[in-house]
């Protein structure tokens, strides 16, 4: 019985607007995150597996390739990426989390 | 202490493994419940599950075999780095947050949560084992292999004292100890990575670019001395600085690449450390620790190797007579370490690499415990009937059964490639828990049915691949030529897994599909809000 009402409390918390406003724009952010690393690495492997050439080739004619900065990037682009949505997520929606579940409850 | 490193090696050791052995002693004081076992009662912080995390990445064969890969050649040990590293991210945008809201234990909680319970629970406790299994083996291997080297011990003796010591951390410490061993090792590895980098790049005046044309000049004398001609000596020595065998044909450049990618986010004994604090936001924190150590633990291992190409390669003290490196190609990190800070230095980064094992090892069991104990026993065999203390029991026994287990595996797998076992268990993991865990997180649609048949479809796949692959069917079994040519599987074997899950729940008409699907919107608002999350603690 407990269950059933509890099901029935989220429910009505799915239709508010505030919530489905919140889990759209959270959903876009991971979304979008999540397809710019994808695009990212897999340009990269695909790099690798297609023209090795091009990352072999020394950077300003130096000992340093043109792979080095573009490996570094990604790495960096992987902990960038993670800190930007760790700072939108601890700004913005854990408030808006907080406050959807506190008026819910009252 | 033949072949060994001397006592310097064996003090430092003696001294990691009475620290670790106190830390289990005062975890096991606070080790009670369940919930302190399996989760350390969720009082392990953001910042310190974060280290815990990147201690479970920066294993041994991270940190010697990346290094050696960059030894023998050069830029290649980057594309596997940054394979391990794209994962985290993933996991933070599409679950980290959402695994803590519904689970408790394991990360069958999570893919269970609105599905019958018995079929979901059974699948996702054989791939935990199965992903723990092949992952245990590659580190027992490693740690034998290791361990006989630096102190000179017989490959068996080493295996069996990898496997009591990790015994010892989870049966008595539990999740508490096995998460602080993790943390104070992962402190002590960064720590030793941090000034070996250092080291060498003081020498070269803290310019790259000095360092790489050195490398290249080392590189380019040892292809000479081979007896290469000019120009070819040249190119050989040139060529460390871009991409070389690693990757053969594109398929398999891509599978591999896939495999670690997604693999991350379906490894058993990673997402069971989100149940180890207290909130969803404390887990979105860990990840971003996790990466930021992570990436910057790599960077610091691609600075060792290339350091280790000139400070090593081209010291006849660190080689023997036919100019291979002494104690074998996974020791160039081990010697660097002696020639930038002496014996007591090598002593010192000889125990953290053994530590690493360890820690790592201890983490893989307690993950295999709880898949039988919480998933098997409790959920599946007693229906949720058992009570607490008999499911430790149970815990408890499995703990010794997976050492004696690994420890013969250890042994019996002492030739494998240590490289490849890992991929294999980012591969199963890939295949067959992530689909699972992503569409039963964000697919309404989905059924008991769909993500049973897709899991299953997805782990054998993947295994039987595997199989198939010129790693084991030629090179183990001895065939002609190989059924499947890639190296990895996971491209093919993923994808089948989502297809299986979309296409068996679209005609699922089942009785429990419906429940399935009318499940959904209660577990999607808890994995978003948080409402009715799991505390961790029985209290």
């Amino acid at each position: 019985m407990e269950r059933q009402a509890d099901s029935i409390r989220l429910e009505r918390l799915a239709d508010d607007p505030r919530y489905r406003r919140l889990v759209r724009r959270r959903g876009r952010l991971g979304a979008v995150f999540t397809g710019i690393m994808l695009v990212a690495y897999l340009g990269y492997i695909l790099l690798v597996a297609f023209d090795k050439p091009l990352l072999a080739r020394p950077v300003a004619g130096g000992a340093t390739s043109v792979g080095i900065p573009l490996g570094l990037g990604v790495i960096l682009l992987a902990i960038l990426l993670t800190g930007l949505y760790v700072r939108r997520a601890n700004r913005e929606f854990d408030a808006e989390v907080a406050a959807i579940v506190a008026e819910e409850r009252a | 202490m033949s072949g060994g490193t001397g006592w310097p090696a064996l003090a430092m050791f003696a001294a990691f493994v009475l620290l670790t052995l106190g830390i289990t002693r005062w975890a096991a004081r606070r080790t009670r419940t369940a919930a302190d076992f399996y989760a350390a009662g969720g009082g392990i912080t953001g910042f310190q599950n974060g280290l815990a995390i990147a201690g479970d990445f920066m294993s041994a064969a991270s940190f010697l075999g990346i290094s050696a890969q960059i030894f023998a050649d050069g830029y290649d040990g980057l594309i596997y780095s940054i394979g391990f590293l794209v994962g985290w991210p993933i996991v933070l945008f599409l679950m980290a947050e959402r695994l803590r809201n519904l689970g408790r234990y394991t990360f069958a909680d999570v893919a269970s949560f609105r599905f019958a319970q018995t079929p979901v629970r059974t699948l996702a406790a054989i791939s935990t084992l199965m992903v723990v299994l092949f992952y245990l083996i590659a580190q027992m291997v490693g740690a034998g292999q290791l361990i006989r080297l630096l102190f000179g011990l017989p490959y068996p003796y080493a295996v069996a004292i990898v496997g009591v010591m990790m015994t010892l951390y989870v049966l008595f410490g539990g999740m508490l100890a096995t998460t602080w061993v993790q943390i104070v090792k992962a402190v002590l590895l960064l720590g030793a990575a941090s000034f070996m980098a250092a080291a060498v790049l003081w020498r070269f005046g803290f310019s790259p670019e000095a360092l790489f044309a050195r490398a290249i000049e080392a590189k380019t004398a040892a292809a000479a001395a081979k007896g290469m001609a000019a120009d070819q000596a040249a190119a050989a020595g040139r060529a460390i600085m871009g991409p070389g065998g690693f990757i053969k044909d594109p398929v398999s450049a891509l599978s591999l690449g896939l495999a670690l990618m997604f693999g991350t986010a379906g490894l058993p004994h990673i997402l069971m450390r989100f149940f180890t604090v207290p909130d969803a936001r404390a887990a979105r924190t860990s990840v971003l620790w996790a990466t930021g150590w992570i990436g910057y633990f790599y960077l610091l291992t691609f600075v060792i190797g290339f350091g280790a190409i000139v400070l090593v390669g081209t010291d006849a003290f660190y080689l023997d007579a036919d100019g291979a490196l002494r104690g074998g190609g996974n020791m160039a990190a081990v010697h660097l370490a002696h020639a930038v800070g002496g014996d007591l230095f090598l002593g010192f980064v000889s125990a953290v690499a053994f530590a690493t094992i360890l820690a790592v090892v201890a983490g893989l069991t307690l993950s295999g415990a709880s898949a039988v104990s919480h998933d098997l026993y409790a959920s599946v065999w007693r229906r949720g009937r058992s009570d607490q203390a008999a499911e430790l029991r149970v815990s408890r026994i499995t703990v010794l059964v997976l050492a004696i287990v690994a420890i013969g595996l250890g042994i019996l797998f002492e030739k494998q490639n240590v490289a490849f076992m890992v991929s294999l268990a980012f591969a199963l993991a890939a295949s067959a828990n992530f689909p699972v865990l992503l569409l039963s997180l964000l697919w309404p649609g989905c059924t008991t049915r769909g993500v049973v048949a897709g899991g299953a479809v997805g782990l054998v796949l993947a295994l039987g691949l595997t199989i198939l692959s010129p790693a084991i069917w030629v090179t183990v079994l001895g065939h002609a030529a190989p059924v499947f040519p890639y190296g990895s599987p996971a491209l093919f074997s993923m994808p089948a897994a989502f297809l299986t899950i979309w296409l068996v729940s679209r005609l699922d008409r089942s009785g429990r599909a419906a429940v399935d699907r009318a499940g959904y919107l209660a577990q999607r608002v808890r994995s978003e809000t948080g409402i009715g999350a799991a505390k961790a603690s029985d209290h």
